[in-house]
């Protein structure tokens, strides 16, 4: 069902006696690309990593959504899902690693800790209160942690955030 | 050596201690000052031989800190926790263990970093986890910075 619907092509093809042509917009058709195509990194800090390593596996498999492979370098990934408590020591680390991210880049935070430093979020010394302080969030998934399911819902609302951007044309405004 | 047993024994050795029974393993709550001579006897006594020191840990009651050793003995397979109470806890000290178990020296640097005792003729003393311009000691119970929010 959903997932088939997805994958149509944005646009009109038109087929002729010798192949045929198609109509679209490149901002549409760009944007599916990269919509169906979302590299995330291998990052994980605690026991939320452990509910997102699950959602990868057989299972849940995320690729069937168009979340191929995770990369293990911030060079090649566009989306870094941040799972797991974040403390002041790994801070500047997160950091480092979404600047070296290439643009577009993508940042579900996962899990209580994310949003708010969750469980940690009294008498600690330690414990970042939210990772907005450090990088810009798209989506938030509450729990502590999140099922596989919740994950996997937060992935295709960032799709619907992509597909809703216009990247190409805000490079030509710019211009 | 059952709980039983060792108690005897230990008793036999040194009178300046107490005990507690309550749990698993036989507690033995020891002043802080005896605290070297007593260790070094649990290690060099062959009926005792308690040559790992699988955990070492503080404790803190607010008027006092309480050391914790966790001791095993691979030979004769028996277990005794050590507790050495130190009662300053504005300048916290006591004999460092590295010379009988080479593995404190890491346990005394966290317990350092987190609760500041000073260990006596420690190799290397320092913080471990934390940066080392870190004001205070987190794990104290009166511990409080500017990005704590207190419940
Ligand atoms: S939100 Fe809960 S499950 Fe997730 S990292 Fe924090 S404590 Fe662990």
């Amino acid at each position: 069902m959903g997932v088939k619907d997805k994958l149509e092509f944005p646009g009109q093809i038109h087929e002729t006696p010798d192949g045929g042509f198609m109509v679209t917009q490149l901002d549409a058709v760009i944007n599916w690309a990269r919509s169906n195509s979302v590299w995330p990194l291998a990052f994980g800090t605690s026991c939320c990593a452990i509910e997102m390593m699950h959602t990868v596996n057989a299972k849940y498999d995320w690729s069937r959504f168009g979340f191929e492979v995770m990369r293990a370098t911030p060079r090649q990934a566009d989306l870094i899902i941040v799972s797991g408590t974040i403390v002041m020591k790994m801070a500047p680390v997160l950091k480092r690693l979404y600047d070296q991210m290439p643009e577009p880049k993508y940042v579900i935070a996962m899990g209580a800790c994310t949003i708010s430093g969750g469980p940690f979020f009294y008498n600690t010394y330690s414990v970042v209160k939210g990772i907005d302080h450090i990088i810009p969030v798209d989506v938030f998934v509450p729990g502590c942690p999140p099922r596989p399911e919740a994950l996997l819902h937060s992935m295709i609302a960032l799709q619907e955030k992509i597909k809703n951007d216009a990247y190409f044309r805000k490079q030509v405004d710019k211009k | 050596m059952t709980n039983e047993e060792l108690k005897n024994n230990i008793t036999q050795v040194f009178s300046a201690v107490t005990f507690d029974e309550t749990g698993e393993f036989l507690n033995v709550i020891i002043p802080s000052e005896e605290l070297l001579p007593f260790m070094k006897v649990l290690r060099s006594t062959k009926e005792f031989n308690f040559d790992y020191l699988f955990c070492l840990t503080c404790v803190d009651w607010k008027d006092h800190l309480m050391m914790v050793y966790f001791l095993n003995s691979k030979t004769h397979n028996h277990t005794i926790v050590v507790k050495a109470k130190i009662t300053d806890t504005i300048n916290p000290q006591i004999e460092s263990v590295y010379d009988i178990w080479k593995t404190a020296e890491l346990n005394e640097d966290e317990v350092f970093d987190l609760f500041g005792v000073k260990f006596l003729n420690h190799p290397n003393l320092r913080r471990i986890f934390l940066e080392e311009d870190w004001v205070g000691y987190p794990l104290r119970k009166n511990y409080v910075d500017e990005h704590m929010i207190e419940l």
